[in-house]
């Protein structure tokens, strides 16, 4: 019993995400397949990635509009180097992650040293990132690489018939390290703290300044990581990629329980808020009848729903206090 | 030497940055292009790129009037690019109905003072970080408009309509010149009333506003309300100006354009003071910015780089600690020198 | 109790921009002492605490730990010197659970990672040394506020702490928790550890503490054997005055009360939990009515309820004798009431707005919003309150920020007075400002009686309330105590009240 109350909003989550999953098993012949259960992870791959860094952020007290931009930049960057200019895709993913990582850490000095506004110096990192993409391509450019044919068609198989491909495997192993950084390293508890209470988390003598900054310097990467996913997902760049990712990525954090003004969530609601993002657009292709529309409708009452639930929480809470 | 922060100096207005900028932008168009500033008078109207930059620029400066007012109860309302889309897609369907023009603009109206309403009582009476409740008709918001279109793209042949946005008075445009009107009529309402004070009271100091009588969260809400309209009203001018609405493209990060000109107009986000006419420069900024862009080359879509530069040089020289970093380097070269 | 001080402070001195707040001032503490510390408002406590605690460094003076110099830079420092503090307000994370807030930022584990099973063991050997009960899993904001502080102290302790600051511990609990704290103090003072205690609560300064040191503006008063001062004397030291003061009022003050005069508000039974107990009040025309109290005693509550803040819980409110309800700030405002609260930066002054926008708000406000005072009309006010109360701005489209806080206070006051009230009620209006503007506001208040209105006068200066006042209401432990009346308004009758006078006389 205590632990499901002191999970509520994660309980919650993974409720809804069962009945979702369940309802549309009932209402859909084949739903209930392994084939609609990989292409659920593979198809949100990138996005579940980028998600697991705003939920970070997101612990933080802050937030992070840059990352659907930082998606695009990178997947034009690494089609642009690998097709362009012939540069091996391992050289070309190594630089793209230490550019997102670098933007991440230009704006989270910008925050902290200058105690800005994350939502207007992010702003900026998106404008920033979306430009520059633009200005390398202003197209979408293939890649041809042996490397990327033989990760696309990389599978895992974990028995007969169930396959993984490589986005999804990708995917598990960043929520897994998310999972340690947020719950079993000194780093995440110190993110969760400053979310409660910056003032509190440096009288209690916490590194605040480096989290901060190291906090948005590992979600650009990630976000990079993210866009270098998305190329391996569609074969090639493409500078509009992930327009409007960060506000998905802000709703499935959201929804996966975690408070958007900071210090309390679990990264594992992250997860199961990708799920039910999946289920959604899943159970809306199945359909035939449904508009892809009402995903959005149904994410935006999704949200509303548990920004109540919160407000709902935190109040019980601070009543009893 | 006299000590440069002994005493407080009265700030320079945003205003006159703003008007620099512009001046900057301008000149280095006329580098490019001397006729960069010709007017002329052409099939019985005006005809030039300053004309084009007004006209284009008019939705942002009419989204940047209604986001001033929120953004100095120290808000921000996310939802007015997807407001804009709803209101494209109902006046498409409207008109396709047949209703006349008059009932299709109440009808604008009245949806963008709805999802204001929505968004002011999640922030005001909820108590929910305007970021947070505005984000979630930011991202439903494009859904409904799709759902009313039935997620087609609504072709619109109205003249009537279409002349809101792409006509001229006795030679000049009606867009631009109605977004004046409008700019002025609001002047007038928050001036001559308290409301313009109340809002920067309530921005400024909350609590001390609740305590001076203030009925603070009711302020709040008439500011999300007004700029739901404004949002409203900018839908049809973009609908008016494709002649069709496009539930999933219209106002597309309109709501980042129009808080982009608000903060570059001189008005903090963290509430507090505002300026409705910096907040128009700052639209038109933006607009030349773009146009420049396109003048000098470089393909329009990069154009937010500059947008970013431009906020973050703004941000810095709004933070404290940035001022004071500069006011030792500046007092330390002093020494230094003598 | 050993002889041997744990801690020596000696010549501590504090300035701030050209304002002392600290004055030389000496403090020993003793292993195994329970040791309050004691002052009102700018007396020093919080400075030295800072001073302690390595949030500000000593313009002179030395701090000698165990025999031992030592310079904290930094709050970290002086805790891993063996100084540790609790806060007032707990000052550790809501969200997080209990053992993680007593771990945090020392989380047992390595390369990083956090050994979960050895902060939860550490955790309950951390709370069961202070024999306290509490699940250490459970979330830190879902316990009670007792238990938070409780959690706070054995945080601080875990750093093989030899000496406690608790700042003002006991503010915001009730009886029965004040007494598991003591516990709890008194079970450390047996491990010989030393404890200073800041509180306004005398009551728990006589069941606890074994020394006392008083402080008053940045000056030491004296050390004192906690046992060998009377209550009345330690009031008298800590505001000042001798207690046997009957030194005069002026006679203005005193004649102004007639009995007959029209009752503007009158309160029965008005109460909130936890704020204020229960209690009657009557405030008439023509009347400056004190509310006296040390710190923490619910003067502010008190305004607070009277101005529609916070919602009372029981009682009743009358407004010339007609029921009313005060919902809110504004509908006070309506009624003709004015509230300048004592915290003039959060609660007072709109900082970027001029002196012009800041004076005329509550008149507008009242007005209601749909039209705006006509300019002429607002410089006329301006210039009238500028002249009247003697204003110093360079004009009257200066931000009041910049303005000197004795200059910002006179704006607030008139801001009130624009708005017409009935009754004004001014809590501490005279703090934080000098010497000359306090005379002004004074005679301020008695040109206000003259006028007809109904004031009520919050201070923590007894000279200042014994001047100003007809009739003065005193308050101890969040109640409203007793009443002085005109006749018996002394210095030494009012510390006698306000120190409680059951255990005198």
């Amino acid at each position: 019993m205590k632990i499901i109350r002191r999970n509520l909003p994660l309980v919650v989550t993974a409720a809804i995400f069962a009945a979702l999953f369940g309802a549309a098993g009932v209402c859909y012949d084949g739903f209930f397949s392994v084939r609609v259960a990989t292409s659920l992870l593979a198809d949100n791959a990138f996005l579940g990635i980028a998600a697991i860094g705003m939920t970070l952020v997101i612990f933080s007290g802050g937030i992070d509009l840059s990352i659907g931009a930082v998606v695009g930049f990178t997947s034009i960057f690494t089609a642009t180097l690998v097709s362009g200019h012939g540069v091996p895709p391992a050289v070309a993913w190594l630089l793209a992650l230490a550019l997102g990582a670098a933007l991440g850490a230009a704006m989270g000095t910008l925050i902290h040293v200058f105690k800005l506004p994350p939502f207007l110096i992010t702003l900026a990192g998106m404008f920033f990132a979306r430009g520059m993409a633009f200005a390398l391509n202003t197209e979408s450019v293939g890649i041809t690489h042996p490397l990327y044919e033989k990760l696309s068609n990389f599978d895992f198989a974990l028995g007969e018939r169930v396959h993984l491909p490589a986005a999804a495997l990708l995917f598990f192993g960043v929520v897994l390290i998310g999972y340690l950084i947020a719950h079993h390293l000194r780093f995440g508890r110190t993110l969760l703290a400053i979310g409660g209470n910056e003032q509190s988390a440096l009288l209690m003598g916490l590194p605040v300044g480096a989290a901060k900054i190291g906090v948005y310097a590992l979600n650009g990467f990630l976000a990079a990581l993210a866009g270098i996913v998305a190329t391996l997902y569609t074969g090639s760049g493409n500078p509009v990629m992930g327009v409007g990712l960060e506000l998905d990525a802000i709703a499935i954090v959201v929804i996966g329980g975690t408070l958007l003004t900071g210090g309390r969530g679990h990264l594992l609601g992250t997860l199961l808020g990708v799920l039910i993002f999946g289920t959604i657009q899943s159970a809306i292709l199945f359909d035939g009848r449904l508009s892809s529309w009402w995903m959005r409708i149904l994410v935006g009452a999704l949200l509303l729903s548990f920004i109540l639930l919160q407000r709902w929480l935190v109040r019980g809470l601070a009543r009893r206090g | 030497m006299k000590n440069p922060d002994s005493r407080p100096r009265r700030p320079v207005s945003p205003l006159v940055w703003l008007v620099a900028g512009l001046a900057l932008l301008v000149l280095l168009n006329l580098t490019k292009n001397p006729a960069f500033l010709r007017v002329t008078w052409h099939d019985g109207h005006l005809f030039g790129t300053p004309i084009d930059i007004l006209t284009q620029g008019s939705r942002t400066m009419l989204l940047a009037l209604g986001m001033t007012l929120v953004i100095a109860t120290g808000g921000v309302d996310l939802s007015v690019g997807s407001v804009c889309a709803i209101t494209g897609a109902v006046c498409a369907l409207t008109l396709q109905h047949g209703q006349s023009l008059a009932v299709t603009l109440a009808a604008a109206i009245g949806v963008g003072a709805a999802a204001g309403l929505a968004n002011g009582l999640l922030v005001a009476r909820l108590g929910i970080q305007p970021i947070v409740a505005t984000l979630i008709l930011m991202v439903a918001g494009r859904g409904i408009a799709q759902l009313v279109t039935d997620g087609q793209v609504l072709i619109i042949k109205h003249a009537a309509f279409e002349f809101l946005a792409t006509g001229f008075v006795l030679g000049a445009p009606f867009a631009p010149l109605a977004v004046g009107a409008l700019y002025l009529v609001s002047h007038a309402a928050l001036r001559r009333t308290a409301a313009g004070l109340f809002i920067e009271a309530v921005g400024d100091n909350e609590t001390a506003s609740r305590f001076a009588g203030l009925a603070a969260a009711r302020v709040k809400v008439l500011a999300y309300v007004f700029c739901g309209i404004c949002a409203g009203l900018t839908g049809v001018l973009i609908a008016a100006n494709i002649g069709a609405a496009d539930g999933n493209r219209a106002g597309e990060n309109a709501e980042l354009d129009a808080i982009f000109a608000v903060v570059v107009g001189g008005t903090a986000l963290t509430g507090g003071r505002f300026t409705l006419l910096g907040s128009l420069l700052g639209a038109l900024l933006i607009q030349t910015l773009t146009t420049t862009m396109y003048n000098l080359g470089v393909a329009p879509a990069v154009a937010p780089v500059p947008k970013a530069l431009v906020i973050v040089g703004v941000s810095l020289l709004q933070s404290e600690k940035f001022r004071a970093l500069v006011a030792r380097a500046w007092r330390r070269e002093g020494r230094s020198g003598a | 109790m050993s002889d041997e001080p744990l801690l020596q402070l000696r010549g501590i001195t504090k300035r701030f921009l050209g304002v002392t707040a600290l004055d030389g001032v000496d403090f020993t503490l003793r292993a195994g002492e329970i040791h309050a510390l004691l002052g009102e408002n700018g007396a020093g406590k919080s400075t030295l605490i800072k001073v302690l605690t390595g949030v500000h460094a000593p313009d002179a003076g030395t701090i000698t730990l165990t025999g031992k110099r030592i310079a904290p830079a930094s709050p970290k420092d002086a805790e891993q010197a063996g100084l540790s503090t609790v806060y007032q307000e707990v000052n550790l994370i809501p969200a997080l659970s209990v053992a993680e807030n007593i771990v945090l930022g020392r989380q047992p584990g390595r390369f990083g990672f956090v050994n979960w099973l050895a902060v939860r063991r550490h955790a309950r050997k951390a709370l069961a040394r202070l024999e306290i009960d509490c699940d250490v899993d459970a979330e830190l904001g879902s316990l009670s506020v007792a238990l938070q502080q409780m959690v706070a102290i054995a945080r601080a302790l875990d750093l093989r702490a030899k000496l406690l600051i608790l700042d003002e511990p006991t503010a915001s609990l009730d009886e029965k928790e004040v007494a598991e704290l003591f516990g709890i103090m008194c079970r450390l003072r047996a491990d010989g550890l030393g404890i200073v205690f800041v509180t306004h609560f005398l009551d728990q300064v006589y069941a606890i503490s074994d020394r006392l040191t008083v402080l008053r503006n940045g000056q030491l008063v004296g050390e004192f054997p906690t046992a060998s001062l009377p209550r009345l004397a330690l009031v008298g030291k800590m505001l000042g005055r001798d207690v046997s003061d009957e030194s005069g009022r002026p006679a203005s003050a005193s004649t102004a009360t007639k009995n007959a005069a029209a009752t503007v508000l009158e309160a029965r039974g008005l109460g909130r939990r936890g704020a204020v107990h229960p209690f009657d009040l009557t405030l008439r025309r023509g009347e400056v009515t004190g509310l006296a109290g040390l710190l923490g005693s619910g003067r502010t509550e008190t305004a607070r309820l009277l101005f529609g803040i916070d919602r009372a819980d029981t009682g009743e409110l009358y407004l010339h004798a007609q029921r009313a309800a005060l919902p809110s700030p504004r509908n006070a405002v309506r009624l003709g009431l004015a509230f300048c609260s004592e915290d003039r930066k959060r609660e007072g002054i709109l900082p970027n707005l001029s002196v012009r926008e800041n004076l005329i708000i509550a008149l507008q406000a009242k007005r209601g919003g749909a039209r705006s005072l006509a300019r002429a009309e607002q410089e006329k006010l301006c210039a009238h309150y500028t002249a009247a109360l003697r204003i110093k701005t360079a004009d009257a489209e200066t931000p009041i920020k910049n303005l000197s806080g004795g200059n910002q206070q006179k704006v607030l006051l008139a801001r009130w007075l624009a708005t017409q009230p009935e009754l004004i009620i001014l809590d501490e209006p005279t703090r934080g400002i000098d010497v000359g503007a306090r005379a002004e506001i004074e005679a301020l208040i008695a040109q206000l009686r003259a006028d007809g209105l109904a004031v009520l006068f919050i201070s923590s200066e007894i000279e200042e309330i014994v001047r100003t006042c007809s009739r003065v209401l005193v308050m101890r432990e969040r109640r409203l105590a007793e009443e002085v009346s005109t006749a018996d308004l002394t210095p030494g009758r009012l510390m006698q009240a306000m120190a409680g006078a059951h255990e005198e006389s």
